[in-house]
């Protein structure tokens, strides 16, 4: 496990109804308190979509997988969608080896996260 | 974005079913092969996450070497009545080891888990379908101040109503006790009185009504079957012999 690891979250408005956060670096058990902050901020009234842009992920461990997964409890609960792009082949991989795929969308760009996202 | 991520060796290769290697004679070898593993998203019950931390103050002991020690000696770590069947190459990230438990009333429960994630300072073992618990389990080992410090962390939900059942009737409790055994016997192991710190949180309380179908997976029915059946295996068993012997 590489501790003390870093995530750097950058929250960004698609639209009244969808928000992206951008994840920069290593997504772990210790990521808890960035990714929160980023939903809270994401997370505006009118949010029906949280858009996570994983192009800058450059680690996840198991405790990573962790958090995306209370996160999307959390969004759930607010009657949100969790979507995802920007995985590459291993990450897309892992999402379908732990079968989180199957709670959050996975896009290959913005734009098509973007286009599901604001569709009515 | 080219080149290879640094965790990439410390994760299963995708798996879609589950097989199983060469098993030990005395191990009851079910529910395991062609499973699919599942997730708290594929489980059924409330979502709960249990974090069991100790200490190992004074044990002269890097948190690489217990996770060593811990992935060498697994079972040895267990409460009895449980076997943990460790897979030949050990625990390494997309091995299958076969689980055979001992449930309340002297029932049983054979099953297995997928090790997901495995580096020098974690594993994880990743739960099939039909196993009593959805979701994934991480042991771990961390250096605080000097000391180091072995947590247990599971993320779950049960994978079925009559699980849910059993969880709310004394299970929940029993698992949690399960894991802080194991967590005060590592202690043990390194010469150290443990004392455990547990924390048990529901994620989510609602229950997945719609994955109560995974009811026809459930491996404690399918195992009691099993057992029932054992006398009437024996006898085919014994026609078979006596069948060969005379022809």
């Amino acid at each position: 496990m590489t501790e003390g690891s870093s995530l750097i979250t950058e929250v960004r408005e698609l639209s009244s109804r969808a928000s992206v956060i951008d994840l920069k670096g290593d997504v772990t058990a210790s990521s808890e308190k960035a990714l929160a902050d980023a939903y809270t901020r994401a997370s505006g009234k009118f949010t029906r979509t949280i858009v996570l842009n994983f192009s800058g992920l450059e680690y996840m461990n198991s405790g990573g997988i962790g958090m995306l997964v209370t996160l999307l409890v959390r969004a759930n609960r607010q009657r949100q969608r969790l979507v995802a792009y920007g995985l590459n082949d291993h990450y897309r991989q892992i999402f379908e080896l732990t079968r989180l795929d199957e709670a959050i969308g996975i896009y290959d760009s913005e734009a098509e996260a973007f286009a599901d996202a604001d569709a009515p | 974005m080219d080149s290879e991520p640094r965790d990439a060796a410390y994760w299963a290769k995708n798996v879609t079913t589950l097989k199983l290697g060469k098993v030990p004679a005395k191990a009851v070898n079910l529910n395991v092969t062609g499973r699919r593993v599942v997730g708290p998203v594929q489980g059924f019950g409330k979502m709960w996450q249990k974090t069991m931390r100790v200490e190992l103050t004074g044990a002269d002991v890097a948190p690489a070497e217990v996770i060593k020690t811990w992935k060498a000696e697994f079972q040895r770590f267990w409460p009895p009545r449980n076997w943990f069947y460790a897979p030949l190459e050990g625990i390494a990230p997309g091995e299958v080891a076969l689980l055979n438990l001992g449930l309340p009333g002297r029932m049983k429960l054979s099953t297995g888990v997928l090790v997901l994630y495995a580096d020098d300072e974690s594993f994880t073992l990743m739960t099939p379908e039909g196993h009593m618990l959805a979701g994934w389990i991480t042991f771990s080992a961390e250096a605080v101040d000097g000391v180091t410090v072995v947590q247990i962390q599971a993320l779950e939900r049960t994978n079925d109503p009559l699980y849910e059942l059993g969880y709310m009737l004394g299970g929940n409790r029993l698992n949690t006790r399960f894991w802080v055994q194991t967590a005060e016997n590592l202690a043990r192991h390194f010469g150290v009185e443990p004392k455990v710190e547990s924390q048990v949180v529901c994620v989510d309380r609602r229950r997945q009504w719609r994955k109560a179908g995974n009811l026809s997976k459930n491996a404690a029915i399918r195992t009691l079957v099993w057992t029932l059946g054992t006398p009437v295996r024996w006898v085919r068993r014994l026609l078979t012999r006596r069948r060969a012997g005379t022809s």
